[in-house]
């Protein structure tokens, strides 16, 4: 199995992902991830350079409708299923500084 | 009893829809333990469902197209105030505050929601090994797998729990596990069915299909569930053509494909010309090729004309999907972070707890799929992953449009294999995500697909076979599985 990806790189990876793995998690998830690469080695050796992407199977056109007051979710029931809640809003821990 | 046997026997007032829920509600709970199918059976609720149609028909209104008919949900479409999981730690309890678009049409043409399937969770995978709540069993051999992620609406329906069932399909996740569990399985056209209300996975590949022990059935349930939504902005505007009027027109004249690239070993390949240097994806079985060949012979009795057909970037499909879904996964499973739903796991400050929510939520594959989208779309690997995966997709497109030009529908195996026993590819990630090479082109081009069981491979085991047609062409591609339908040898049946 190639080395495609590091366990460093994987490190960087797993950070940008917001996800935590152990030293082992992450040289097996490296040996994973860098099979899986070596498969897609015949996309990444294509010389594809004149034909244009396609992200999507149709041709996408933006949907609006008229800015008019609609019944939305129920607040109540919505927050109901948050972990925690304050006055009518979502509680977090701290964003800014240490945690006090 | 089929599902639009039911319907017929419901409006009728020969059965009442409680005699019939109750029915299948008693082969639940003799043989579910065995299986695991469901992660909830909602049996209070379905009753009463139940109830208020044989309301409605003792009373002369007018009951839906499925009236009386039990129908199980994939765990990953949105029921209001019942759990919705995903089969993942991250959502177990979450009760959606909405229903997804599917489960109000499937109430409106009077289908009785019975429960929630087991999945892989997030719907990754193809053996519905990778659920947080345990596996599900294959119900013609219990030491195999159902195959996935629709495992659980597979074996659901094989198992004769519900006659209808809905699953999810980004890469194959409806036709895999159809074929595994000798039932059909729909892939409609994207945009076909609204996507409100499922859990999103790869939302550019994403789309919801019935599965059923027959192909009428399917074609009823495919109705009942499409049509535009506007709160999909994606869903299909305008006209459909009807599906189940046209199912007994037969194949005369049609022009079927059969393609090169996923049929390696196929006599017709031999005898074909021009086909010098085509490459085929790895893997297909032979037994498997040996039900395709006969699918075609079969066509071509009931007066088809069946070629040879060679769509290159079939072989890239694999390796381009496994770089835009789990792409599209990264970004879509970013919203689990512990704030408005799902699990939380508390920590000194923000950031720390997103990362330990997410960290305890979410299991192995789903993990690795969020770090391989998170590298195929990060600084320095974009162009050379992402990027030209895009353009495998518009290379694929117009080859169909070729492919289009000079046949109505393809046709190719729906699984390398038989179902595999558990266990057998969990350790090794890319082996598992081979199950879905024939599978994945359809969802890059979102085209319509269906699987359609045709007998057995050496081991006695269901084998499908996919067919594949342009966009909307559902009518057609189900008047043909019609006809293999009545072809397909006897012994395929039951479990």
């Amino acid at each position: 199995m190639s080395g495609r990806i590091t366990r460093d790189e994987a490190a960087h990876v797993a950070r940008l992902a917001r996800l935590r793995f152990s030293d082992e998690e992450l040289d097996e998830l490296a040996a994973q991830l860098s099979a899986v690469l070596d498969h897609a080695a015949d996309v990444e050796a294509l010389d594809v350079t004149d034909i244009a992407p396609t992200s999507h199977p149709h041709p996408l056109v933006n949907v609006t409708r008229a800015d008019e007051v609609r019944p939305s979710l129920d607040r109540d029931e919505v927050l109901a299923q948050a972990p925690s809640v304050d006055d009518g809003q979502f509680r977090v821990p701290p964003i800014l500084g240490e945690a006090p | 009893m089929t599902a639009l046997g039911i319907a017929a026997a419901v409006k009728s007032g020969e059965r009442t829809a409680l005699d019939v829920l109750d029915e299948h509600l008693a082969r639940i709970s003799q043989r579910d333990a065995e299986i695991g199918a469901f992660n909830l059976v909602l049996a209070d609720e379905a009753r009463t469902a139940a109830r208020e149609v044989d309301a409605a028909v003792s009373r002369g209104d007018a009951v839906g197209p499925l009236a009386g008919v039990p129908v199980a949900l994939k765990d990953n479409l949105c029921t209001r105030g019942v759990p919705t999981t995903c089969s993942s730690r991250m959502l177990e309890g979450w009760r959606p505050p909405y229903d997804a678009t599917v489960v109000k049409r499937l109430r409106s043409a009077g289908a009785v929601i019975v429960g929630k399937t087991n999945l892989d969770e997030f719907a990754m995978g193809s053996s519905t090994e990778n659920s947080a709540f345990g596996p599900t069993r294959n119900p013609h051999d219990t030491d195999r797998v159902p195959g996935g992620s629709s495992g659980g609406s597979a074996a659901a329906v094989a198992a004769g729990f519900a006659p209808l069932a809905l699953g999810s399909d980004t890469g194959g996740s409806v036709r895999q596990p159809a074929a595994l569990c000798g039932v059909v399985g729909l892939k409609p056209t994207y945009g076909a069915v609204s996507r409100y209300g499922l859990v999103a996975f790869a939302s550019s590949l994403d789309q919801i299909g019935p599965m059923a022990s027959n192909v009428a059935d399917a074609a009823a349930c495919f109705e009942a569930i499409s049509g535009h939504d506007p709160l999909d902005s994606t869903s299909i505007d305008g006209a459909r053509d009807p599906v189940v009027a046209g199912l007994g027109q037969g194949v005369d004249g049609l022009r079927v494909g059969l393609v090169a690239e996923l049929c390696a070993g196929s006599a017709r390949l031999q005898e074909a010309d021009g086909l010098d240097g085509v490459s085929a994806v790895e893997g297909v079985a032979a037994d498997v090729i040996a039900r395709v060949d006969a699918a075609a012979a079969a066509l071509e009795a009931a007066g088809a004309a069946v070629t040879v057909v060679s769509v290159p970037s079939a072989v890239l499909g694999l390796s381009a999907y496994y770089l835009i879904a789990p792409a599209e996964a990264s970004s879509n499973l970013a919203r689990y972070d512990g704030v408005r739903y799902g699990l939380r796991v508390d920590a000194a400050n923000a950031a720390e707890m997103n990362v330990s929510s997410r960290t305890a939520g979410f299991g192995a594959e789903v993990k690795r799929r969020i770090m391989l989208g998170t590298y195929a779309l990060s600084a320095g690997y974009y162009d050379a992953f992402y990027a030209k995966a895009l353009r495998v997709r518009t290379l694929m497109l117009r080859e169909c449009a070729a492919a289009y030009a000079g046949v109505d529908v393809l046709l190719g195996p729906t699984a390398p294999t038989t179902a595999f026993e558990l266990g057998a590819k969990t350790a090794d990630p890319l082996l598992m995500y081979l199950n879905d090479v024939c599978t994945i082109p359809s969802n890059l081009t979102g085209h319509p697909a269906v699987s359609v069981p045709f007998g057995c491979g050496d081991d006695g085991l269901p084998v499908g076979v996919q067919l594949m047609g342009p966009a909307l062409s559902e009518p057609v591609l189900l008047r043909a599985a019609a006809v293999l339908e009545k072809a397909a040898p006897p012994d395929g049946g039951a479990p």
